[in-house]
């Protein structure tokens, strides 16, 4: 076995790689650039070894860089992660010529599963499933045209070289196929230098759901059950699980077969997934293979018991599988969600900066479940903007697919991030949305369920008594505190009564409270009374708490008069009043808040660096209205509409906050 | 006797109903709570004892004799915060639009004496048209009585003033000389003159809330320490900050149960401190991890942002912070900032609260706006406050502690208590570059050999162990352990005793 590895990765993957290698006892190289110096990755590695400026193009993905910190370590094997280099068959090539292991497939495996149109002439020649479609190229609009007729509309017209949505178009007549092809065409020129066309069918009611394989150098291949994919944002991928909820035995075991079919008619070593698109009738069709280990590997690992970076290194080693195809099972069910740090409110924009506060769930047993956290940050790090802006992986396991969603909302609320936009809400959402939760899926799940973006969660009536109830035995606590102050009137202290209002998402709700020795229960108007138990205390940001025997996790924040309380993806200002207080708050007017549409708001914070309008100057709509520098980057804000400019209200050299007036039109 | 008794009931509700159904209809269409709910929203539950209900004014001209409302629009008395004592007055917008008569001026006059005798605060929510103009010179008067009593108790016991209406002309100064004012957001204005005197005399035309609103008051005049969305709001805060203070200043702050770890490490504080020196971070962050339970009760929030001032607990004891904010203006000190923190030290220091200084700045704001202003004597305010402070201090160097303003905040020789700085700090004469500039004058011309300077520099005055070795820096203590060393550090001055010479009052620069 290797005595030393490097990782030619950071973030999450490589400290995920690197908890493996320390199991087996294989000491660990990291890799970093200038952002990565205080990086998790960093910390954990026995040795790490500084390649470059942030950008990736001149550090993670400079082959020259990676090869020279290989050297310098004495590292006999790599691992590249996913990303960076992991398919790309040049390092490959350098790692062999210089002796070291390259902990992934051969290079020609690589090779042949890169290209779209290759790998699916060699997936049909090994008998696997493909999407009827055309697989030459496409020489002109009226070429594309017949061949969109032969296959049957609708057609998906994309870029042999594309990928993340490019160059990709849906046509549903003659018409569409010929602008479709004509702006694919142009897309993938610019994108990829590439404008290589292929059309196929276009697969209604579409799963996404993939094969994980594991082959070694002496001819064995296993299949290792599905993951389910088909929760993803234009493309990206969210929340995975394994096994899918919508396979049965049968098919299961013909997608298997494929893809491992497949890997065997590219002579494929190491871990790969065979990624399929499954129809309303479980048709399944061949999409791509990814010649590497996947971001979402967690959630196979935690059905069958097999740790897959274990078996990639052991593989590369020149070891053969100790494990047959019998050996694998399904046991219980997995989940995964991706935290990214993106701004769920602001349309998911990358959030940059400061991590202020990051407390993941503890790992290990939840409930019935099991909690798995792979991340790559810490409290006090530094979300940059040079790298992928995924920052953990929370996966839970449980018996069923029920309890598995059950065990990851109670994670999810007691996931601490502050200090940046993340999508923990959106996420939480997710997990109890109806649809989801029957298992009823697409890849089209998100835009269809949430056309406009993500607007906040909607508590129910149920849970928003539940957090009412709770709230006001926190709050109870908080009030009995305050009267303990030093300089009271000896026995003129203020007594806190029973009676309050809690007014939270709209609603409001007069309760009174009974507390006990182990908790306490609060009566609703209309007497349904719901038992609160848990030992929160005042500062505490999570309460851990018991409502009618069942647990419910709240982020606790500070509002003036009440809480600010996260839970299931709700953000709610919480008030907590006496019912005297209540009805005096009523009379207090509703104040809209502002209109900014007129205004030009700062949308991160930054430095003005240049001013281009003066007041009274009329712009028009795209014209460039001032530059904000925010970590280095210069952004351009402009002219949503055309219009005179009122009032500018900062000037170069200003450092200003996130939705700061910058100026306001006519 | 039953009759009797009966009576006073019957004059009580009238005087409850103060101006009438209609004008308290009026008031709630306004958005304002009247006098009566807003101080049954300051005080605890039942707690409210009315002084002076029956008082009504003297006045007989221009037929006032035939209008004379019980308690004159001004509604006094005495009540509890969570069973500590306060003395409030609440203006009756409702009678008389709250204007100040001989009669109400008494009433007010009334319990500031209480307040000053029985050692509590006084809080005032001021919603008034102004002066009674029918009494001529006796509403004046009556002012000028409640304004020698804001005088006088002035640093005897806290005083606290809300703005909940209007409050314009001579009614102005008697906020204006508490400690702090609180004003209510589009409800309330406040200003010497109005928009129509300002018209006819300088012909400009503003609105009375670009004139004295919450918005003018909290950002560019610094008249206001704080504003709040509404009356139920502003009251709730009131009371969070009472829970602040000492009642007088012959007690000790209050203290008050805590459920946090004295000890709390907090690892994130390690990286705070940005690589490059002249990245910004926010200090507001260190607050909120130092204080307990992460509660920070900010004062002047809105104005001079690159210093921040307010409460924290430590150890459930009320704690003074003073910091410099890195991102607004690198933190510098200049006219406005040296004004709010000054104010802010002084508050502190009659009230026995310690003051907790962190410190990041690079200097004084440059330029002939500063010197114009008289940069100068504004500077000097917080020097002198913190120089004749006598409470603990306790002082944290986070990074730049360069020039004058290092001698300002709080340092060592300015009688600081105990003053540490974190391995990031850089306490110099000034930043390296200006400081090489300068020693090697010489080398100017040579771009190379300034670098080499420059370098040098750093290297030997760009950390605190220059600082240390004089012991102008009692510790050089790790970030993530500030709550503790900070907490420990006051809890060893609990029993500090200082005073400064005898002296009518000394002569701060003003």
């Amino acid at each position: 076995m290797f005595d030393k590895i490097l990782i030619a990765n950071r973030g999450e993957i490589a400290c995920r790689v690197m908890k493996t290698a320390k199991k087996m006892g294989i000491k660990t190289v990291a890799v970093y650039s200038d952002a990565d110096k205080h990086a998790l990755h960093v910390a954990m590695a026995d040795e790490a070894v500084h390649i470059g400026p942030p950008a990736a193009n001149q550090s993670y993905i400079v082959i020259d860089k990676i090869m020279q910190a290989v050297k310098d370590s004495g590292a006999q094997a790599v691992h590249p992660g996913y990303g960076f280099l992991s398919e790309n068959p040049k390092f490959a090539d350098a790692l062999d010529a210089a002796g070291v292991a390259f902990i992934g497939p051969p290079k020609r495996a690589i090779e042949d599963m890169g290209d779209k149109i290759t790998s699916k002439k060699i997936a049909k020649e090994a008998g696997v499933n493909t999407v009827p479609g055309y697989m030459g190229l496409i020489e002109d609009a009226d070429e594309a045209v017949k061949i969109s007729g032969e296959i049957g509309y609708p057609v998906m017209i994309k870029a042999s070289a594309g990928g993340g949505g490019k160059g990709m178009r849906i046509a549903w007549n003659d018409e569409e196929a010929r602008e479709g092809f004509q702006s694919s065409k142009n897309e993938a020129a610019n994108s990829f230098g590439d404008d290589r066309i292929f059309i196929e069918k276009f697969v209604t009611q579409p799963r996404h759901i993939e094969i994980q394989v594991l082959c070694d150098a002496h001819g064995n291949g296993l299949w290792l059950n599905e993951r389910e994919c088909s929760i993803q944002r234009r493309n990206q991928k969210v929340v995975e699980e394994a096994p899918s909820p919508f396979l049965d035995a049968e098919t299961r075991k013909a997608m298997g077969e494929q893809a491992v079919a497949l890997a065997k008619a590219v002579g494929y070593t190491s871990a790969g997934t065979v990624e399929f698109i499954v129809d309303g009738d479980k048709n399944f069709y061949f999409l791509e293979m990814n010649t590497r280990l996947q971001v979402e590997h967690p959630v196979t690992e935690l059905i069958t018991g097999i740790d897959l970076v274990e078996q990639m290194i052991r593989i590369a080693d020149g070891e053969p599988l100790s494990i047959t195809q019998d050996d694998v099972k399904i046991d219980g069910w997995a989940i995964e969600n991706r935290l990214y740090a993106e701004d769920p409110y602001r349309n998911f924009l990358p959030s940059i900066g400061r991590l202020t506060r990051y407390r993941p769930p503890a790992e290990g047993e939840l409930g019935e479940g099991i909690v798995r956290n792979d991340t790559g940050v810490y409290e006090g790090g530094e979300i940059s903007m040079y790298y992928d802006p995924m920052i953990a992986k929370l996966c839970t396991w449980a018996p069923t697919r029920e309890a598995a969603i059950e065990t990851m909302r109670n994670a999810l609320d007691s996931f601490e991030v502050e200090g940046i936009g993340h999508n923990l809400p959106f996420v939480a959402a997710v997990m109890d949305h109806e649809r989801f939760i029957s298992g009823d899926i697409t890849t089209a799940f998100i835009a269809e369920e949430y056309p406009d973006g993500f607007k906040g969660v909607t508590l129910s009536d149920q849970t928003l008594r539940e957090v009412a109830a709770a709230t006001a035995a926190m709050n109870r606590v908080a009030e009995i505190r305050r009267t303990r102050i030093s300089g009271t009137l000896d026995n003129h202290e203020r007594k806190v009564g029973d009676a309050w209002n809690i007014a939270l998402q709209g609603e409001s709700f007069d309760v009174t409270i009974a507390a006990d020795k182990t908790g306490s229960s609060v009566t609703f108007a209309d007497g349904a009374v719901i038992r609160v138990e848990g030992d929160w205390t005042p500062g505490h940001a999570l309460a851990h708490m018991t409502v009618d025997g069942h647990p419910l996790v709240l982020k606790v924040g500070k509002i003036s008069g009440g809480f600010r309380i996260r839970s299931r993806g709700a953000d709610l200002k919480v008030h907590v009043r006496t019912p005297r207080q209540a009805e005096l708050a009523r009379k207090m007017p509703e104040k809209q808040p502002p209109d900014t549409s007129k205004m030009l708001l700062c949308p991160m914070p930054g430095l003005i660096v240049s001013m281009n309008v003066a007041e009274g100057e009329e712009v028009q709509e795209g014209q460039a209205l001032c530059t904000v520098e925010a970590m280095k980057m210069e952004n351009i804000l402009r002219a949503e509409r055309s219009g005179a400019v009122k009032k500018i209200n900062a000037g170069p050299g200003d450092s200003l906050a996130v939705d700061d007036v910058i100026m306001e039109f006519e | 006797m039953k009759d009797i008794l009966q009576e006073l009931e019957e004059r009580r509700a009238g005087a409850r109903l103060g101006g009438g159904q209609k004008r308290i209809d009026a008031q709630h269409a306004k958005g304002k709570l009247t006098a009566r709910e807003r101080i049954e929203l300051l005080l605890d539950e039942g707690s409210f004892e009315e002084y002076d209900m029956f008082v009504a004014h003297r006045c007989t001209d221009f037929g006032m004799e035939k209008n004379r409302p019980y308690g004159d629009g001004v509604i006094t008395g005495w009540g509890t915060i969570n069973g500590r004592m306060v003395y409030v007055f609440s203006q009756d917008f409702t009678v008389l639009g709250g204007s100040v008569s001989a009669t109400h001026a008494q009433k007010i006059c009334k319990i500031m004496d209480m307040a000053m005798q029985n050692g509590a605060p006084v809080i005032g929510l001021n919603d008034s048209g102004g002066a009674r103009i029918q009494e001529g010179v006796d509403s004046l008067a009556g002012y000028a009585e409640i304004f020698q009593r804001n005088i006088e108790a002035s640093g005897v016991i806290p005083q606290i003033s809300v703005i909940m209406g209007p409050c314009a002309g001579g009614a102005v100064y008697s906020p204006a000389m508490t400690d702090f004012i609180f004003m209510v957001k589009d409800t309330s204005y406040m200003f010497v003159t109005g928009p129509d005197v300002v018209k006819t005399v300088t012909n400009e035309v503003v609105t009375a809330e670009e004139l004295g609103g919450a918005s003018t008051h909290t950002k560019k005049s610094s008249v206001a320490d704080g504003a709040f969305e509404n009356d139920v709001e502003a009251l709730a805060e009131v009371r969070r900050l009472v829970d602040f203070l000492p009642l007088n200043n012959r007690e000790k702050p209050p203290v008050r149960p805590f459920f946090d770890d004295v000890a709390r490490v907090e690892d994130s504080l390690d990286t705070i401190i940005p690589e490059n020196a002249n990245q910004p971070y926010d200090m507001k962050e260190l607050i909120l991890k130092v204080a307990d339970e992460g509660d920070f009760y900010e004062i002047q929030e809105e104005h001079a942002k690159n210093i921040i001032t307010g409460f924290i607990r430590l150890e459930g004891r009320t704690v003074g912070v003073v910091a410099n904010q890195p991102m607004v203006l690198a933190g510098c000190l200049d006219i406005d900032s040296s004004k709010k923190a000054a104010r802010f030290v002084r508050f502190c220091d009659c009230f026995e609260i310690p003051i907790l200084t962190f410190v990041d700045v690079p200097g004084f704001l440059p330029g002939t706006s500063q010197e114009y202003g008289g940069v100068i004597k504004h500077g000097a305010k917080l020097l002198f406050a913190y120089g004749e402070a006598t409470v603990p201090k306790v002082t944290v160097i986070t990074r730049k502690a360069y020039g004058g303003a290092y001698d300002v905040m709080s340092s060592k020789h300015l009688r600081g208590d105990v003053n540490y700085a974190w391995p990031t700090a850089e306490i110099a004469v000034m930043g390296a570059k200006g400081a090489t500039e300068i020693i090697h004058r010489a080398d100017l011309g040579d771009p190379e050999k300034i670098a080499q300077h420059t370098a040098d520099y750093e290297d030997r005055f760009a950390n605190p162990f220059v600082a240390a070795e004089r012991g102008f820096i009692d510790e050089v203590i790790q970030p993530r352990s500030t709550r503790r060393r900070v907490s420990r550090a006051f809890a060893m001055l609990r029993n500090k005793t200082l005073s400064n010479p005898w002296k009518k009052h000394n002569n701060i620069p003003l």
